[in-house]
């Protein structure tokens, strides 16, 4: 049995743990709320994006338009974005962007597709070089980025594009974990090449006529791949404030258990040094009536 | 005079909000002033200056490209960075000027054409601020 000092050791060892994991959830906690205000302030402008391309899209013929908007008219090569997170210790966040991202990929190289990956991320990096060492086409660390910005979305647009044109690829699908609340994030796949286009409610009465300057398709062709910016840094917020939010709820339990084990080794502790409290008075008292 | 609803918004932020009288705007095919009562339109916008109006004080913002839509419901710019004129960075604005001036002679064809009438509207804006500031 280990003596009282180990035991002594031992809870001041789990205290210290638990004052870590106690401050890292304070910092969680406040990344999350910058991370959520940033998702928030993100939003009008994507959901402006998304009204324009809707109903320009709508204005025009159907099956015909960029190359970004009907795609290249196969289904062949995949490529699935996969944005996870730079770090770990945040319970299940990494794994189940990457888990949705490789139940995907499975199920179509089963149907004979291609699947090239792109990562996000360096966790998700590290997890999917496991099985797909060869199918990954490149990767982006943002772990020196301190306040995420449009450039870095930019940036990576920027280099899928460029794999779209070169011909590499026919369908781009982006994987992110979307922020539901503090303790739910919901990992999510969504495909923005070619676009998917919301169909106009149709309650929504007659849409406006509109007057293009320049013309429809000009207008197209320069918002569709700046869209295409705005969807990934939109995912990368999102992905921001799941991450923060998954660590503080993982630290929280965290904390929680450490707790747990104090209590639970005090206890043992406790129970050790009366029994031989006990135990040494016996012998003092066997040893005074003997004489 | 009537004023209508008016919102600027970058990726990053919500820019502006509120009632306007005119915003003037730098399209690809020219300025266009919009007033209360426009109709419906889709424009793309150039790197310029915008000028807002509004109870007879006026704003300029400075856009670098990005789109703007009129509604019944109002002006809407998507700008890709917008920053009011007092706050530009001005040597920050001239390096980026300084480093698009180099890189031009790594282009050819279309993408020089572009880049060249890009450094353009960027070069306008400079010199429109540099001159404000003097006065």
């Amino acid at each position: 049995m280990a003596s009282l000092k180990d035991m002594r050791v031992r809870i001041a060892s789990t205290k210290a743990t638990q004052k870590i994991t106690k401050a890292m959830q304070m910092v969680a906690a406040s990344k999350l709320r910058r991370a959520q205000t940033a998702a928030e302030a993100a939003r009008p402008y994507a959901e402006k994006m998304d009204a324009v391309i809707a109903s320009i899209a709508s204005a025009t013929t159907p099956g015909t338009g960029p190359a970004l908007l009907v795609g290249t008219g196969k289904d062949q090569v995949h490529l699935l974005l996969v944005c996870t997170g730079e770090r770990g210790l945040s319970g299940a966040f990494n794994s189940s962007i990457v888990r949705l991202a490789r139940e995907r990929a499975l199920a179509l190289m089963n149907q004979g597709k291609e699947v090239k990956f792109f990562c996000v991320g360096r966790k998700g990096y590290e997890q999917l070089r496991r099985n797909f060492d060869k199918q990954i086409v490149g990767h982006i660390e943002l772990r020196s980025v301190r306040q995420l910005g449009f450039v870095n979305a930019d940036d990576i647009a920027k280099k899928v594009l460029a794999l779209f044109n070169d011909g590499q690829f026919d369908v781009c699908t982006l994987f992110y974990s979307r922020f539901k609340s503090v303790i739910s994030q919901v990992p999510t796949a969504q495909q923005i090449i070619p676009l998917e286009v919301a169909a106009p409610a149709a309650n929504a009465g007659p849409t406006p006529t509109y007057e293009y300057e320049p013309a429809e398709d000009e207008i197209l062709d320069g918002l569709l791949p700046r869209n295409l910016a705005v969807q990934i840094f939109r995912a990368l917020l999102e992905n921001n404030a799941s991450f923060y939010g998954a660590q503080m709820s993982s630290m929280d339990n965290a904390t929680r258990n450490a707790g747990d084990m104090i209590r639970k080794q005090t206890l043992i502790y406790n129970r050790t040094r009366q029994a031989m409290i006990t135990k040494e008075l016996i012998e003092i008292i066997s040893g005074a009536e003997a004489i | 005079m009537a004023t209508f609803h008016f919102d600027l918004v970058s990726p990053e932020k919500l820019a502006f909000a509120g009632q306007v009288d005119q915003v003037d705007i730098p399209g690809v095919a020219g300025d266009l002033g919009v007033m209360a009562g426009h109709a419906p339109l889709v424009a793309a916008l150039r790197p310029g200056i915008m000028v807002v109006t509004a109870g007879g004080t006026q704003q300029k913002i400075i856009v670098l490209g990005g789109l703007a839509e009129v509604s019944d419901k109002g002006l809407t710019v998507l700008a890709e960075v917008a920053t009011s004129i007092e706050e530009l960075d001005r040597e920050a604005f001239a390096s980026q000027i300084a480093e698009m001036e180099e890189k031009l002679a790594e282009k050819e064809g279309s993408a020089l054409d572009r880049a060249i009438e890009r450094l353009d509207h960027f070069k306008v804006i400079q010199q429109h601020v540099t001159s404000t500031a003097m006065h």
